[in-house]
C-alpha cells in the first residue's frame, strides 16, 4: 500500500479525527470521472451496505440509468455497532437508522424481496410475482443467519439464561449486553463459539471475548470466571500472524482455548453445549454461552444458478464471482458485492468500501463499451478490541498480507487507544458516508 | 489504497458532527478573524490579557481531553503505545491553542467595545449638558 505512504506526512490531528476514514473505510468518491451517459436498467438486491453504496455510486457516475433497488426492510441496521452495544457502550438506537435516508434521488426502491434469481432469462421476481427485467445485476442480499442449524437454539433465546449472540440485531446486542453484565457480576463458565462457515467480520467472536474478559476484570471478578473460547479449527483467525497475535493475547488474558470445537447443539435448561471435534462430541457446561451462528447465502441466492457449483463456497451457496472483479464468471452482467460475493475474504463493511468502487467501475465500462483495470485486492479490515479503551487495527487481503493503512503510525498488531478511537468515532460516520457515495 | 482525499475527510466529519461541524468551524473562524482584528487595531500584544489566556489555554487542553473520553467512552489512561501519548498531546494542543486564541480575542473584544460605547457615551452627556 505505497501511496498511503504520504500519510505520515499528514499532521496527526487528521489522523487522529478522520483515521477510519481513510483506514478502515477508505477510497476516494469518483466525482471526477466524466457520467455515463445510458439507458440501462440497473436492479440492486440487497439495500444493506453495499446495496445502499452501489446506489449512491452508480447513481453518480451514470446519467439517464434506471436503477432499481429491492429490499423489503424499512430498517437500516449499522452492524459494526452491535459489538459496542453489546460491550454496554452504546444504546440500541445507535445502530438504527432508515433505508430511505441514504437512498439517492431518482433510484426506484421496490419494497419488496426477491425470491427468484433468473440470470438466464436476465430478471428478478419478487415476493408477490412482480418480474423486474435488467441490463445488470448486483447482488447486495448479504448472508443470513442459520440460527436452527444448532439444534435447540433460536433467536428467541438470545438475551435469556446466559445465551448471547450479538448478530441478529440490535434488540439481540442489548440482550447479549444484558447476559455478559450479569456474568461479570457472578462468574461462572463463558464459552464463546464461532461457526464453522464463512462468516461476517469473523474478529467480532474474539471482541466479545476480550470485552467481557474486562469487565470482569474491571468489576474485581475475574477470578470467579473461566473463559473458554472455541475455535473452529486449528486457528483463532485466518491470517496467521493475527491468530498467533490473539493467541498471545489469550494467553496473557488467561483465556483458555478449545480447537476444531464446532457448537452444534445447545439445551438451554441444563446449560449444555455440544461441539463436535474431531475426537467425536463433547459436552461443555456454561453459565454463558457466545452463540454465533453459521452464516450462509440467503436461501433465493442458494435457490437460484448464481451461486458456485465447486469448490469451497459451494455448500452455503456464495456467489460466484471472479474475486479481483466481483463479476459473475457465468453471467457476465452479474455482480456480487458485500457479504453474498463467494470470496475468500471480505465479509467486513470495510471491504464493501472498496468492493463496490470496483464493480461500478466494471459496470460503466461495460456501458461506455471499454474495459476497466479496476480491481479488489481482498482488503478486510477489523479493528479488533483487545480491551475496552484499546484496539488493534487489524487490516489484510486475500494474500493473508498485512495492509496498514497508517504504515509506521498505527502498528496493525499492537493494543491501541487511536484504533479505539477510531472504531467508537469515526467508523460509523465513515459507514454513512460510504452509503452515500461520499467515502 | 487510495490516496485520503479531503473531501472524504469532509464528508466523515459532516457524517460525524451534522451542523455542529459547522458551527465549531464558524466558532473557529470568527475567533481567529477576532484575535487577527484586535492585533492589528493595538499593534501590540497585552501581556496581561497573553497570561490569562493562556491559563484559559491550559484548561481548555483539559477540556478537549475530557470531551475527547466523553465521546469515545475511554481515558487517557487507555494510551498503549507512543502514537497514543501522541494524539493525546495533539488533542490537548489544540483545545489549549483554540480556547487561548478564542480567549484572546474575547477580551480584546470586550476592551474594544467598552471603548466605543464610552466616547459615545460622553458625547451624548454633553449634549443634555449644552
Ligand atoms: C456483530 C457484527 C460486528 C461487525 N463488525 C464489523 C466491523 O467492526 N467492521 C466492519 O467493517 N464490518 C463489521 N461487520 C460486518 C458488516 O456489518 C457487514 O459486512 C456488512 O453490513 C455487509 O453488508 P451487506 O450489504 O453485504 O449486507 P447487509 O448490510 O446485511 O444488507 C443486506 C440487505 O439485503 C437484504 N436482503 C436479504 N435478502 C434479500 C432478498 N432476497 N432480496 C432483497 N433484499 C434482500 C436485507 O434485508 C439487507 O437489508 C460486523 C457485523 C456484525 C453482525
Amino acid at each position: 500500500m505505497g501511496e498511503a505512504h504520504g500519510l505520515k506526512r499528514r499532521d496527526l490531528f487528521k489522523l487522529g479525527l478522520a483515521a477510519a476514514a481513510a483506514g478502515t473505510l477508505p477510497g476516494g468518491a469518483a466525482a471526477s470521472v466524466p457520467k455515463v451517459a445510458t439507458k440501462a436498467r440497473i436492479v440492486i438486491a440487497g439495500a444493506g451496505a453495499a446495496g445502499l453504496a452501489a446506489a449512491s455510486r452508480l447513481a453518480a457516475r451514470l446519467d439517464g440509468a434506471r436503477i432499481t433497488v429491492l429490499d423489503k426492510r424499512k430498517q437500516h441496521f449499522y452492524q459494526p455497532g452491535f459489538t459496542l452495544i453489546a460491550a454496554g457502550l452504546k444504546p440500541r438506537e445507535y445502530t438504527v437508522s432508515a433505508n430511505a435516508d441514504y437512498l439517492p434521488r431518482g433510484v426506484d426502491w421496490v419494497q419488496e424481496a426477491v425470491a427468484e434469481f433468473d440470470p438466464e432469462g436476465k430478471k428478478v421476481v419478487t415476493e408477490s410475482g412482480e418480474a423486474i427485467p435488467y441490463d445488470y445485476l448486483i447482488v447486495a442480499t448479504g448472508l443470513s443467519l442459520d440460527y436452527g442449524a444448532i439444534a435447540g437454539m433460536s433467536r428467541e433465546l438470545i438475551g435469556k439464561d446466559g445465551i448471547c449472540s450479538a448478530y441478529a440485531g440490535p434488540d439481540a446486542a442489548m440482550g447479549t449486553w444484558h447476559c455478559i453484565s450479569r456474568f461479570a457480576d457472578e462468574g461462572g463458565v463463558g464459552v464463546f463459539t464461532r461457526p464453522n462457515t464463512e462468516m461476517k467480520c469473523a474478529g467480532a467472536p474474539l471482541k466479545h471475548t476480550f470485552i467481557t474478559e474486562d469487565h470482569l476484570r474491571r468489576r474485581g471478578n475475574r477470578s470467579k470466571a473461566e473463559i473458554l473460547y472455541a475455535a473452529n479449527n486449528k486457528a483463532l483467525f485466518s491470517v496467521p500472524i493475527v491468530s498467533e497475535k490473539v493467541r498471545m493475547l489469550f494467553e496473557d488474558r488467561g483465556i483458555r482455548t478449545a480447537y476444531e470445537h464446532v457448537l452444534t447443539a445447545i439445551d438451554p435448561g441444563r446449560k449444555l453445549a455440544t461441539f463436535t471435534t474431531p475426537g467425536g462430541p463433547v459436552e461443555i457446561k456454561y453459565d454463558l454461552i457466545n452463540v454465533i451462528p453459521p452464516m450462509r447465502a440467503p436461501q433465493a441466492v442458494r435457490n437460484s444458478p448464481l451461486p458456485w457449483t465447486a469448490g469451497p463456497f459451494t455448500a452455503d451457496g456464495w456467489v460466484e464471482v471472479d474475486p479481483a472483479t466481483l463479476r459473475h464468471r457465468r453471467y457476465p452482467d452479474v455482480f456480487a458485492v458485500g457479504d453474498v460475493a463467494g470470496v475468500p475474504k471480505g465479509k467486513t463493511a470495510a471491504s464493501i468500501k472498496w468492493q463496490v468502487p470496483v464493480a461500478v467501475d466494471h459496470i460503466a465500462a461495460a456501458i461506455a463499451g471499454t474495459t476497466s483495470s479496476s480491481a479488489y485486492d481482498g482488503y478486510t479490515s477489523c479493528p479488533l478490541i483487545t480491551r475496552l479503551g484499546r484496539a488493534m487495527l487489524v487490516e489484510f487481503d486475500y494474500r493473508n498480507n498485512l495492509t496498514p493503512s497508517f504504515p509506521h503510525v498505527v502498528a496493525p498488531l499492537e493494543e491501541l487507544w487511536v484504533t479505539w478511537v477510531m472504531k467508537t468515532i469515526a467508523l460509523k460516520p465513515t459507514y454513512l458516508a460510504m452509503l452515500r457515495g461520499l467515502a | 489504497m487510495k490516496e485520503l482525499d479531503p473531501l472524504v475527510f469532509l464528508a466523515v466529519l459532516h457524517e460525524m458532527m451534522g451542523a455542529l461541524l459547522w458551527l465549531l468551524a464558524g466558532l473557529a473562524v470568527l475567533s481567529l478573524a477576532t484575535f487577527a482584528a484586535v492585533l492589528l487595531r493595538e499593534r501590540s500584544v497585552s501581556s496581561a490579557r497573553l497570561i490569562r489566556s493562556e491559563v484559559v489555554g491550559v484548561l481548555g487542553g483539559f477540556g478537549a481531553l475530557v470531551l475527547m473520553a466523553y465521546v469515545t467512552v475511554s481515558g487517557f489512561t487507555d494510551a498503549g503505545g507512543p502514537i497514543d501519548w501522541l494524539l493525546i498531546a495533539v488533542i490537548w494542543g489544540l483545545g489549549a491553542a483554540g480556547t487561548a486564541i478564542a480567549a484572546y480575542a474575547a477580551q480584546g473584544l470586550a476592551v474594544w467595545l467598552r471603548q466605543i460605547r464610552r466616547p459615545a457615551g460622553l458625547a451624548a452627556r454633553r449634549e443634555r449638558t449644552a
